[in-house]
């Protein structure tokens, strides 16, 4: 423990860590509604929007992340020149100034900001696409009387697929989507590839350093991960089975 | 049940509403590839000297091949050994004995809740600082002591050790559930014959529980497949390593990266093929599907579990 004892280190654990959580939370907001998006467009009457959807899935479903990240950096950054960081210059400013407020960097002159969301954007991304098929396996598990009765009601599909049968296939998805925020939560490590200084990159350089306490630097930095990931876990566990319909 | 559970046979408004939106949304998709093709153009991407190497051979049998040669191996292996991995765990798990059961499951917790890029890069780098502290003692003898300790441990152990101990714990996880959804009636009968302990796991649970697991380890190897791309971190040579290599030699990142993903992409679209194969070819008897989309998945994501309705567990897909 006496690696952290030092003043630097510590800052490095915690500053790792601070950037996983945002990284986490930023792209868990984005996936989720891009992911509804999609699932919506997946099971929508017009067949260039089911396709669309499918396409989507399939390519980042079938993608590694580290693959999607570098894509996002040295595609879209370096060779096209696309940094999804300027779009806090066309937004009004009252949106990026709270966003920095929770402690986002939203500065499209800081290096930092860049590859933040860069990353965010690749994670996002290929997050997506698993809450797509999370929510549309839902979607499922509602009894088709009830997106009957709803036409039968007279709604049309987005009020059947919205009011009727998304809060039903919601509770329903629960798990998965926990799932997919704790995998979400560790894939965020993937971003240091692209120079974001989060936890796993924060882990390599106290290895290089500190070689006679190797063992204890992994089990502070895991057992941080294991330490949270598995609560919440079990939270979720719980939470779907507290809000199950019952059927 | 088929996808028009969600809405009405569409009338001649409807209709009309949908050919709108039909065209609204596809210009909207055109506009989009247009700026993409403009942001190619204006960078100079479309270039052909940086299309055209992946038309030769040179490319392909020098990079691209190898890299994927590379890839396959890594999975492969850590394929062998998480499915070692995973059967002992599960076994372990369902162990009557407590100080059995409960240091399997935590190695299995723990190893699940830990990112893989943790793992890689402790074994990678951690490893050998804390074999270089290691001293033969006086008892062992020489031939007995594996001097390879002492070396840098290799980028593909690193990768094929780090797959192992993650996707092995999740496919634990499988085959436990699996294991436990085999009727309780079975293993009765099984004891009431006077088989052992063990006879009733290999011969009569294991077998029967394969059948339900398979889809689910064909599916947990796409994420391994998926995974091995974590080896560029640490310059094992796998498929997208090469891209850096290319990149040295021809100058067209953006393009390897483009053919790496379609061989990716192509590769696990087989392997999903595969495991939906093989889950019509084993699902015995049919369960009434409710299904609104006509999506025949069950609720579970990337490293499936369709055993339980709460946690599926997910990969942590790279």
């Amino acid at each position: 423990m006496e690696v952290f004892e030092e003043s630097r280190n510590l800052q490095l654990y915690i500053d790792g860590f601070l950037m996983i959580l945002r990284l986490t939370v930023t792209s868990a907001v984005l996936s989720l509604v891009l992911g509804t998006v999609l699932a919506t467009m997946r099971v929508s009457p017009i067949p260039v929007l089911r396709g669309f959807g499918t396409a989507w899935v399939n390519i980042f479903r079938n993608t590694p992340l580290t693959l999607v990240i570098i894509f996002c950096s040295s595609g879209l950054f370096l060779n096209l020149s696309i940094s999804p960081v300027n779009i806090f210059n066309a937004l009004p400013g009252f949106i990026g100034d709270a966003l920095s407020l929770i402690g986002l960097p939203t500065d499209p002159q800081n290096l930092i900001a860049r590859n933040f969301w860069l990353g965010v954007t690749g994670l996002s991304a290929y997050t997506s696409a698993f809450v797509c098929e999370a929510i549309r396996a839902g979607i499922n598990t509602v009894p088709v009387g009830q997106a009957e009765a709803a036409r039968a009601l007279g709604l049309t599909f987005l009020q059947t697929l919205w009011i009727v049968v998304l809060p039903q296939a919601g509770r329903a998805v629960i798990a998965p989507l926990g799932s997919i925020l704790i995998a979400l939560c560790k894939n965020s490590t993937i971003a240091g590839v692209i120079g974001v200084t989060e936890a796993a990159f924060a882990m390599r350089t106290l290895l290089n350093a500190n070689g006679d306490h190797v063992l204890a630097i992994f089990l502070v930095f895991a057992g941080t991960f294991a330490a949270v990931l598995i609560p919440v876990g079990y939270l979720f566990d719980w939470l779907a089975r507290r809000l199950a319909v019952k059927r | 049940m088929s996808n028009n559970v969600l809405y009405d046979h569409p009338g001649p408004r409807a209709r009309r509403r949908n050919l709108i939106l039909t065209i609204l949304f596809g210009i909207g998709l055109a506009a989009l590839l247009y700026y993409i093709y403009v942001r190619f153009d204006r960078n100079d991407q479309w270039a052909a000297e940086r299309w055209r190497p992946f038309l030769e051979a040179d490319i392909w049998i020098d990079f691209l091949l190898p890299g994927l040669g590379n890839t396959l191996r890594a999975a492969f292996t850590a394929m062998v050994l998480s499915l070692v991995f995973g059967l002992v765990f599960a076994t372990a798990r369902l162990s009557d004995h407590r100080w059995i059961r409960w240091p399997a499951g935590a190695v299995v917790e723990f190893f699940r809740a830990v990112p893989l890029l943790l793992l890689i890069f402790f074994i990678f780098i951690g490893m050998p600082f804390v074999f270089r502290n290691l001293e033969q003692p006086g008892w062992v003898p020489d031939w007995l002591w594996p001097n390879w300790i002492y070396e840098s441990i290799p980028a593909f152990w690193a990768v094929v050790l780090g797959l192992t101990l993650y996707n092995g714990s999740v496919l634990a996880e499988a085959f436990r559930a699996g294991i436990r959804a085999v009727p309780l009636g079975q293993s009765e009968a099984a004891y009431a014959l006077g088989m052992r302990k063990y006879q009733v796991m290999t011969l009569i649970l294991i077998p029967q529980a394969a059948r339900s697991m398979l889809p689910v380890i064909v599916s947990q190897l796409v994420v391994l497949l998926k995974d091995t791309a974590l080896g560029y971190i640490i310059a094992y040579p796998e498929l997208l390593q090469q891209t850096r290599i290319i990149n040295a030699t021809y100058g067209n990142v953006l393009q390897t990266v483009i053919v790496v993903a379609i061989i990716f992409i192509v590769i696990n679209s087989l392997l999903t093929w595969f495991a939906h194969w093989v889950e019509r070819r084993t699902q015995r008897g049919g369960k009434a599907p409710s299904a609104l989309t006509g999506a025949d998945e069950e609720i579970a994501t990337e490293g499936t579990l369709p055993v339980t309705p709460h946690r599926a567990d997910v990969g942590g897909g790279a």
